[in-house]
């Protein structure tokens, strides 16, 4: 084992570390005594010029290693995974520097940064073992995040919740990875796809699969593991919803994925129409069906727009989760597209609900009844977002959707198998559309009280919007930009 | 060259967009200029055209090639029909809705998008951009009723919206079935719709695929029985916004159907043919009917564009060339006469009366006090009756005869609905405009209260009919009148695309 050459494959982590050490010592020490919205902007700083530092050293690194078997490996695809997440990071931090919730600043910023880390190596795990440390270490920073509003009981209630669902699909997913080492007597994913390979469907191999999912299907919030979602979104302060939301998101999908397909290979059973069969694919399109019918469905009676993003993002989920079942190299590039490009979007989205929020007090329904005359940049961003989640064309969102429908459709051309799920996956965006309009119809069509002022946005803040719009309009214009990496 | 409407479109969006929150009358003639310079290029382009019959290409550039789609904007007859259409209506429609005044630039920075997308829609020759137009044209519609439009808007706007959402979902599954069974068969992707108008799709494939792609475009076209978003979406939107609506949002769906649907799975349409024209023409006789008992004014033209576009479906379902190029023609024909009927009863009546309720418009004598609105909705109603002289006489008699060579029976039912049309009609130019003495005397007798009711009515002068107004009427019934007596213009459009390759797997079994 080459020490050198770990730690040339860990650098950008190991940067961001360091960074993690230093916004705490330049808070404590330096700017003890100034105000938070100071002490905000200096955190900041330092957060992002770590983050860009760590983007510089990934790029540096653009070679493939594997130097630990399985612990931390490194490709093209994986580099380019760490600087979607470090760009979702320097977006959530920026929308976060406006915010009043906390005046813990230097341990709010290294939460965040720390959950990067975790969601970092989780990306770069092909182990078991590291999997798991590195989904703890994401995991307990979220946790924290969203107990930081110490002033609202319901943060400190969706913290708990989070904290004691997430603890169990911890449990679950520690006793599937042990069965699956008990199977297998390996740690590597690879290792054990080879090992199980002409078992054949083991009935403990089923035990590890089902719990294996319902370990992520927490994480990915999918039904019926979604029961912590709706509170710890409503209740966590907004920019830890939304990095709840997106970096988590990419990188749970992207390792979920990675399991499945890596570990699991040989017993993906079948999930076609008249040809189902047992393995992980059937239990994965139980679950899909079921996030997008219940979150659609329950999204539409929200009258929290965080509930509603929290509900839409259940019902993402369903949609994504499709392009894990399908399993196929198409079908795996249009998922990372799909839910890079979510997380990009519903960034944006919960970047407006902050602005929103602080100016009005809440984030109901009527708080942005005649947005677009008291901020019309923010709302022209709000409404590229809630169209793109929507799938409206050109926007990002549907091109998403085209690629991930269309993949999965493709896996099976001959009989069109899947078709099914796809095809509920399209009505129910049809739904989708309805409670996305109603925000929309809040902004746009309804006037906000006589004398309600215009609201001030902060100049970073409309920045990181105006350019997450961007880019979903832009990504969606010109998908060939990501698509090209994935 | 045509390209060009698009982009003009949205370069008045933006245009719009800079300008400042007051400039009302700025934001009117920006508008205003926009739809005009769309609708010149509109003409010079399909000048230019030489043969109409071909489908020139005006753009193509790989767009997402990992999926075989391209930016592939081209025209072809019916396609240049079309746009002449919405750049006639884009102006007409600005023209009426000259007296907007709360938030005009917001109105019309709508407006320029819808039209913006209609162009899109009817220049795309590549699937996935064609629906990426098509929806793109949603929204605008949403906000233009929302905020702007009268009775129920939200309802009316969120109803159309998601009417034409779960259409364009129906569609999406459709297409990307499609695209997944071409890719299987010919070994590479494409969108092209040229290209997957070559593929044969399996039989057992069209016969599910065509009824779900044709329904979810007809949807948009006000296809009975899911045409039920059309009366409410017409009656809710502002009269721009019922314009456009009637006057080519429609036709975006009829085209679709035509576009997308018949050509993609022509034996699908075979099979399926007796059931549209079923439905095609229950909605002729179902709207019409309809239409004849109504008391609100709006509501008789919303369903009476329910009928007439049953026409346009009955016409696709001949799959004979009299049929389909009567189709187009009527949904020429329509647009045109559509429009000015809501033109008249949105900005010439409701704008100065503030009722539509025939009850009341019976005691206002806007037959004296709004002459030009009178003869202006008679000429309207008689081209929409089908007189001869007029473009709806030429394209509903050229979907008759198509029809009556196919389905002979169904065909003596439409006629019926022509009747009943006449009687619609001929019973909201009399009620409206010129009810009976009886009526008007009815508030003398009821003494002062009633005196009250009239009083505000006939006591304050009405606003005349402003400039703007009569250079749309009249633009709009002189080319109905020049269609009308020369349907040559456009059926030498028309007529060559339908003998064209594309579409001749389509009318192969029914040509005449």
């Amino acid at each position: 084992m080459n020490y050198l050459e770990v730690f040339r494959a860990a650098a950008p982590e190991a940067a961001l570390a360091i960074t993690v050490l230093m916004v705490l010592t330049v808070d404590l020490v330096a700017m003890r005594g100034e105000s938070i919205e100071r002490r905000f902007q200096a955190g900041a700083l330092v957060s992002i010029s770590g983050c860009l530092m760590a983007a510089l050293f990934t790029f540096t690194h653009y070679g493939q290693t594997d130097p630990l078997n399985g612990l931390l490996v490194v490709d093209q695809l994986t580099n380019f995974l760490k600087l979607v997440l470090l760009a979702l990071t320097v977006f959530t931090v920026l929308i976060s520097a406006s915010g009043k919730f906390t005046e813990h600043v230097g341990e709010y910023l290294a939460l965040v940064l720390l959950g990067t880390i975790g969601l970092m190596l989780l990306i770069s795990a092909e182990d078991l073992l590291m999997i798991f440390i590195s989904l703890e270490l994401a995991s307990l920073s979220l946790y924290i995040l969203t107990a930081f509003n110490k002033r609202n009981a319901r943060s400190s209630e969706a913290a708990l919740k989070y904290f004691l669902f997430g603890g169990m699909s911890a449990a679950f997913l520690l006793f599937g990875f042990s069965l699956l080492y008990g199977l297998s007597g390996s740690t590597n994913l690879a290792q054990i796809a080879a090992n199980l390979a002409g078992k054949g469907t083991d009935p403990l191999l089923l035990v590890a699969i089902v719990t294996t999912v319902i370990g992520f299907g927490f994480k990915v919030a999918a039904v019926p593991f979604h029961l912590w979602a709706p509170d710890a979104y409503e209740g966590a302060p907004t920019p830890s919803a939304a990095f709840i939301a997106s970096g988590s998101k990419v990188a749970s999908f992207y390792i979920l994925a990675k399991i499945l397909t890596l570990g699991f290979a040989g017993a993906e059973g079948s999930a076609v129409w008249h040809g189902y069969a047992a393995g992980w694919t059937s239990v994965i399109a139980v679950v899909a069906a079921l996030s997008m019918v219940l979150g659609n469905l329950t999204a539409i009676v929200q009258s929290s727009v965080k509930r509603l993003l929290a509900y839409s993002a259940i019902a993402h989920a369903g949609y994504m989760l499709l392009g894990v079942l399908a399993n196929t190299p198409s079908s795996h590039s249009s998922l990372l597209f799909y839910v890079i490009t979510y997380a990009l979007t519903v960034l944006g989205a919960f970047g407006v609900v902050t602005v929103v929020e602080e100016a009005t007090g809440g984030d109901a329904l009527a708080n942005f009844a005649g947005l677009s005359r008291r901020a019309p940049g923010l709302s022209l961003c709000l409404l590229v977002f809630l169209l793109s989640l929507g799938g409206i064309p050109p926007l990002a969102g549907f091109i998403g959707k085209f690629f991930l429908f269309s993949a999965v459709v493709g896996t099976d051309a001959d009989h069109l198998g899947l078709l099914w799920l796809v095809i509920l996956a399209i009505l129910m965006s049809a739904v989708s559309f309805y409670y996305y309009l109603r925000v929309l119809k809040q902004a746009y069509v309804l006037d906000a009280a006589e004398n309600a002022p215009a609201i001030k946005v902060p100049p970073a803040t409309m920045c990181a919007l105006l350019l997450l719009a961007v880019l979903v309009v832009l990504l969606g214009c010109v998908p060939g930009l990501l698509t090209r990496s994935l | 060259m045509l390209a060009w409407t698009i982009y003009i479109s949205f370069i008045g969006v933006l245009a719009l967009m800079l300008l400042p929150r007051e400039a009302a009358r700025a934001a009117r003639i920006i508008a205003l200029l926009t739809a005009i310079a769309g609708c010149v290029v509109a003409f010079a382009g399909a000048m230019q055209q030489q043969n109409p019959g071909e489908v020139m290409t005006i753009v193509k550039v790989p767009w997402i090639p990992a999926i075989g789609a391209n930016y592939f904007l081209a025209a072809d007859g019916i396609s240049l029909v079309l746009v002449v259409l919405t750049g006639l209506a884009a102006i007409a429609g600005i023209l009426f809705s000259w007296n907007i005044e709360t938030r005009t630039k917001e109105f019309f920075a709508f407006y320029l998008a819808l039209i913006g997308g209609v162009y899109g829609v009817f220049l795309s020759f590549d699937v996935l951009l064609l629906f990426v137009f098509y929806e793109l044209t949603i929204i605008p519609k949403y906000f233009l009723i929302a905020r702007w439009g009268s009775t129920r808007k939200e309802y009316g706007a969120m109803k159309l919206a998601l009417y034409s959402f779960v259409g364009s979902h129906l569609v999406l599954i459709g297409l990307i079935a499609a695209w997944v069974v071409a890719r299987a068969q010919t070994g590479h992707a494409t969108l092209d719709l040229l290209e997957l108008s070559k593929v044969s799709f399996p039989l057992g494939f069209q016969h599910w695929v065509f009824p779900l792609v044709f329904v979810g475009f007809g949807i948009l076209a006000g296809l009975w029985p899911f045409h039920t978003w059309a009366p409410t979406g017409h009656v809710a939107a502002p009269t721009a916004g019922s314009m456009l609506l009637a006057g080519v949002v429609m036709k975006l769906g009829a085209y679709g159907c035509l576009r997308v649907a018949m050509v993609l799975f022509p034996e699908g349409a075979r099979m399926w043919q007796g059931e549209i024209a079923l439905l095609a023409v229950i909605g002729i006789i179902y709207g019409a009917g309809v239409a004849l008992v109504q008391r609100d004014f709006k509501f008789v033209i919303g369903y009476s564009s329910v009928s007439h576009m049953g026409f346009v479906l009955l016409g696709l379902a001949t799959l004979n060339t009299i049929g389909l190029s009567g189709a187009v023609l009527q949904m020429f024909s329509h647009g045109i006469i559509a429009g000015l009927l809501f033109a008249v009863v949105g900005r010439m009546v409701y704008d100065r009366t503030h009722t539509r309720d025939f009850n009341d418009l019976q005691t206002m004598q806007l037959g004296r006090l709004l002459p030009f609105a009178g003869v202006t909705f008679v000429l309207a109603g008689v081209a929409s009756m089908g007189l001869p002289g007029f473009s709806g006489f030429v394209a509903e008699l050229q979907v008759l005869m198509g029809a009556w060579k196919v389905f002979p029976k169904t065909t003596m039912l439409a006629g019926v609905g022509i009747v009943v049309g006449v009687a619609y009609i001929l019973r909201a130019v009399q009620k409206a405009f010129f009810s009976d003495s009886e009526e008007r005397r009815a508030p003398a007798r009821h003494g002062s209260s009633g005196d009250q009711h009239a009083g505000t009515v006939s006591g304050t002068p009405m606003e005349p009919i402003s400039v703007p107004e009569r250079i749309g009427a009249v633009m709009l019934i002189a080319t109905s009148l020049v269609i009308g007596l020369f349907p040559g213009l456009l059926l030498d459009w028309i007529q060559p695309c339908l003998n064209s390759p594309l579409f001749e797997r389509l009318l192969k079994g029914g040509s005449l």
